[in-house]
């Protein structure tokens, strides 16, 4: 522990870090460029997310780390240990008691509230990237507003599909200005991003992009008055283990001859309710 | 060099990171109030500000000192301490001073239209802050807020620039608050 600075990034690198997250909670939505730093894990593996998380703890801090909403996860775990490991900092894996939660593409079942940052670790954060490649071009989209080609994008996918056929990073407005990728979470937590009372953090290591959500700031779902956004999930399913037919569930294969379950996403949100007994519906 | 240097952190990695985390804390809620109990930097630069130097400012980020802030003591605790090189407005990524002592919004970089990021925050030195006066709404305010603002005409043209546009900490003693770009003032 001693051997390590306060949450292992020297003091240089925290203030730059610091300096990019005052600026993107200035502008919501808006990606700021950061000078990445190599950390010791893989990039896809949270970089971005564990620089961010870094520069915000507080050795007073409780920390949750979850990886597609699970607290028992490769990614999780290590993330959580290192963290541990070069902050000392208190981790949990309750919702409700975290100061700090770092995610990889989940939102919580369990809702947010005022005082928690949520950092989000996101691979790619342009979301005009798979429709424009030159960064050069994208920030002139970004600075005109010009985003007819986002909307073509999802027109083409109701031509050919009947639907808006994206389930996760589905791209948001943020407070009518920025278009913004979410991360890769279900666009069944979309929702769960306007109007938060929590502030969002979002840290992308490969691609040197730092952006935020403060609390309470609108943020809509892209989508057409005559195709509207829903926040879809597995239809008809419950979780096997608790019940719940209102949380986001991920489906199991169980054995080699088609067999399957569906089962909460977010650990702490089914263990809870197993623990209390409760098959019943969530409200 | 001069015998009343001040100290900074204590404990630098510590001090900062909770320091930072108030002002994270403001940021996110414009016209809320936070303290920064924080080392004392030389007068007339308030123990706020002093903070808030030490967590963010260093020699990559020009420092614009204006008025009765640009002292010889405080000239002095600046390069011990952050190393940040003095500059004018112009080129400033920083500025600290009163209201008045920093002048027109215009002389400090509003950033581009694709890099609004790349403009200057102001550090506000205040002879009192309240949560009373102008009237604030926007993104990291549930309902409304009210904060005593110097001059509510400029800062409304600052936020009806957005997204460029100047970030501002206003300091008074070991209290700050913030107005980011982002926050529209006045209306009903």
């Amino acid at each position: 522990m001693t051997a390590y600075n306060f949450a292992y990034l020297d003091e240089a690198t925290k203030r730059m870090l610091r300096r990019a997250i005052l600026k993107a909670v200035a502008i919501p939505g808006y990606q700021v460029p950061f000078s990445s730093r190599e950390m010791p894990m893989p990039y896809g593996w949270g970089t971005g997310g564990v620089q961010v998380t870094a520069a915000c703890l507080v050795p007073e801090d409780t920390l949750k780390v979850i990886d597609q909403g699970a607290d028992d996860t490769t990614n999780a775990v290590s993330i959580r240990k290192f963290f541990q490991r070069v902050a000392d900092v208190a981790v949990t894996e309750r919702t409700a008691q975290a100061s700090i939660i770092q995610t990889r593409h989940r939102i919580p079942e369990t809702p947010l509230i005022a005082g928690q940052i949520l950092v989000f670790q996101v691979p790619i954060p342009e979301p005009l990237r798979f429709l424009e490649p030159r960064e050069v071009e994208t920030r002139v989209m970004h600075a005109l507003e010009d985003y007819g080609l986002m909307q073509v994008r999802l027109y083409e996918d109701i031509a050919r599909h009947g639907e808006i056929a994206r389930a996760y990073a589905y791209p948001v407005r943020v407070e009518g200005r920025y278009i913004m990728d979410p991360s890769p979470i279900p666009k069944f937590d979309n929702p769960k991003l306007n109007n938060s009372p929590a502030l969002q953090l979002f840290g992308a290591g490969r691609e040197c992009r730092i952006y935020a959500l403060p609390p309470f700031t609108r943020v809509e779902s892209l989508d057409f008055d005559d195709y509207p956004f829903s926040a879809t999930k597995a239809a008809g399913q419950s979780c096997a283990l608790c019940g719940s037919t209102v949380s986001y569930l991920d489906e199991v294969i169980t054995d080699d001859a088609g067999g399957r379950m569906f089962v909460c996403s977010d650990t702490d949100y089914c263990a809870a309710r197993v623990a209390a007994g409760s098959t019943e519906d969530a409200a | 060099m001069s015998a009343h240097l001040t100290a900074g952190f204590i404990d630098p990695a510590r001090d900062g990171a909770r320091a930072f985390r108030q002002v994270l804390d403001a940021m996110a809620h414009p016209g809320r109030i936070v303290t920064l109990d924080g080392p004392q930097g030389p007068a007339p630069c308030s123990p706020a500000a002093a903070s808030v130097l030490l967590t963010l400012a260093d020699a990559t980020t020009p420092l614009h000192l204006a008025g009765a802030h640009d002292a010889a003591a405080l000239r002095d605790w600046v390069a011990f301490h952050l190393g940040a090189p003095l500059v004018g407005p112009a080129d400033a990524v920083f500025a600290l001073g009163t209201w008045d002592a920093l002048g027109p919004l215009a002389a400090y970089p509003q950033g581009s239209a694709e890099y609004p990021d790349r403009s200057a925050t102001l550090i506000v030195e205040m002879d009192a802050l309240d949560t009373d006066g102008a009237r604030l709404t926007g993104p990291g305010i549930e309902t409304q807020a009210f904060l005593s603002l110097p001059d509510v005409g400029a800062l409304a043209d600052n936020a009806a620039r957005f997204p460029l546009g100047l970030d501002v900490l206003f300091t008074c003693g070991p209290r700050l608050a913030a107005l980011p770009r982002s926050t529209k003032i006045g209306g009903c």
